[in-house]
């Protein structure tokens, strides 16, 4: 049986008064993929957010590769997740390459990978172009490249196919079926049916700040 | 720490040097603010030269508060901010790089405004450039106050009025002996003790800042 990366228990996340998160329970296990559906404003976002260290946990307890999201460690969390959001991981007045090249270093990554992370992700020559003058197809592509150079344990994606062409989509098909079998764990969320999932992978549908169902 | 500092102040003054902001709004904000101070003045040029030093730190206040909250607006975009929060960045290496990048900044348009000082308000050259260094040590430590201040009021919807109010009891000791040690340079006078309350200052933002930023950015 796989490892668990993550699990919930009742998880709460309150923010402003409000519960994003009303009590989520779920186990997440090593090299499967979860697709997390389900209405606006149902949580899907805030339960990515929460996997990856970027909300504090109100309530509840957790657990996502070892960290214990209720401690003060979730900075070592955040090394061990790749996230990408709706809004792309960037700084639109740097180069896509300049961009790349920040991420490369800060993470200690060997900036010599960042050619071949943006040709694997079908964006080479633009290396140039200033994040600002990409297209949202382009900025996404930038941010999967961001994430392959990454190679982190667990990948979050926020709506990943929203923005892509069909060659795009693909691609992240492809993606996906090539770090699951390299071990890692995809979670992403997804309003739209997902058509060429891998084998074995959950959907997780939402319902007011709740996993309602799992399939 | 030293390693992230660099890698953000690299970044942060790539990004200015790219948008132009500093150089096509921040810098001829504060030269319009000197010349209307002139103006308001009057023809005297004996007065102009005794109101410059603090003339030239109330530009200065209203220069840093823009920089700071530039500054802030660089990390601000909620895709930006998350994915950077992922690559677990030393806060103390993020704090010293902002503030670097800050203080390059406010040292650029300081040596500007400073030349404006003497076009616009007459101060004596050889004076002028006298009081740059404490002029320099003065706009280090705001950098530093600024970056402390400016995370300490957040990213909210309040944060842009909410900035000012905090910063100016932590500016307001800074441009009194900034001021101080320019009218001392100009005129004559002691001017250690108006560095001493500045390299103080300095050393204590950038102590609190290295133990708090961290802590301020995740609440």
């Amino acid at each position: 049986m796989s490892e668990s990366v993550a699990s919930l228990d009742n998880a709460l996340v309150v923010r402003g008064g409000f519960p994003l998160l009303s009590g989520v329970t779920l186990e997440i296990a090593q090299g499967t993929m979860s697709v997390v559906t389900g209405a606006n404003g149902v949580g899907k976002t805030t339960l990515l957010r929460l996997l990856g260290g970027l909300v504090a946990l109100s309530g509840g307890t957790g657990r996502v590769c070892g960290v214990d999201l209720a401690s003060e460690n979730r900075r070592a969390l955040r090394r061990r997740v790749g996230w990408l959001g709706h809004d792309g991981p960037f700084y639109d007045d740097l180069s896509v390459r300049e961009n790349l090249t920040f991420a490369a270093k800060a993470m200690g990554r060997p900036v010599e990978e960042i050619g071949a992370v943006l040709a694997r992700a079908g964006i080479e020559g633009r290396e140039k172009v200033l994040v600002r003058a990409l297209s949202a197809g382009q900025r996404r592509r930038v941010g999967i490249a961001w994430l392959l150079l990454r190679r982190p344990e667990l990948w979050l994606l926020d709506e990943p196919y929203a923005a892509l062409d069909v060659a795009g989509r693909d691609f992240l098909d492809e993606l996906f079926h090539e770090v699951l079998a390299a071990g890692a764990t995809v979670a992403v969320s997804a309003h739209e049916h997902l058509r060429s999932l891998p084998a074995g992978t959950r959907t997780l549908h939402m319902v007011g700040g709740r996993i309602e169902t799992v399939s | 720490m030293i390693r992230v500092a660099l890698l953000v102040a690299g970044k942060d003054l790539r990004i200015e040097g790219r948008s132009r902001v500093l150089l096509w709004q921040v810098v001829p904000f504060g030269v319009m603010a000197l010349l209307l101070a002139g103006l308001a003045l009057g023809p005297s040029q004996a007065g102009h030269s005794s109101a410059a030093p603090g003339l030239f730190y109330l530009v200065i206040l209203f220069v840093t508060l823009l920089m700071v909250a530039r500054s802030r607006s660089l990390d601000a975009r909620a895709g930006t901010r998350d994915s950077v929060a992922t690559l677990g960045l030393d806060p103390a290496g993020v704090f010293l790089g902002k503030v670097l990048a800050l203080a390059v900044e406010l040292w650029v348009t300081g040596a500007l405004l400073l030349a404006g000082t003497v076009v616009v308000l007459h101060t004596g050259l050889a004076g002028t450039c006298s009081a740059a260094p404490s002029v320099a040590l003065t706009l280090g430590a705001l950098a530093a106050a600024g970056v402390l201040h400016g995370a300490l009021s957040g990213s909210g919807e309040g944060a842009a009025t909410l900035l000012p109010m905090l910063s100016l009891p932590a500016f307001a000791p800074l441009l009194i002996a900034g001021e101080r040690a320019y009218s001392a340079a100009l005129h004559g006078g002691a001017l250690w003790e108006w560095w001493t309350i500045s390299l103080v200052a300095l050393a204590a933002y950038l102590g609190l800042g290295v133990l708090l930023y961290g802590v301020l950015e995740e609440s």
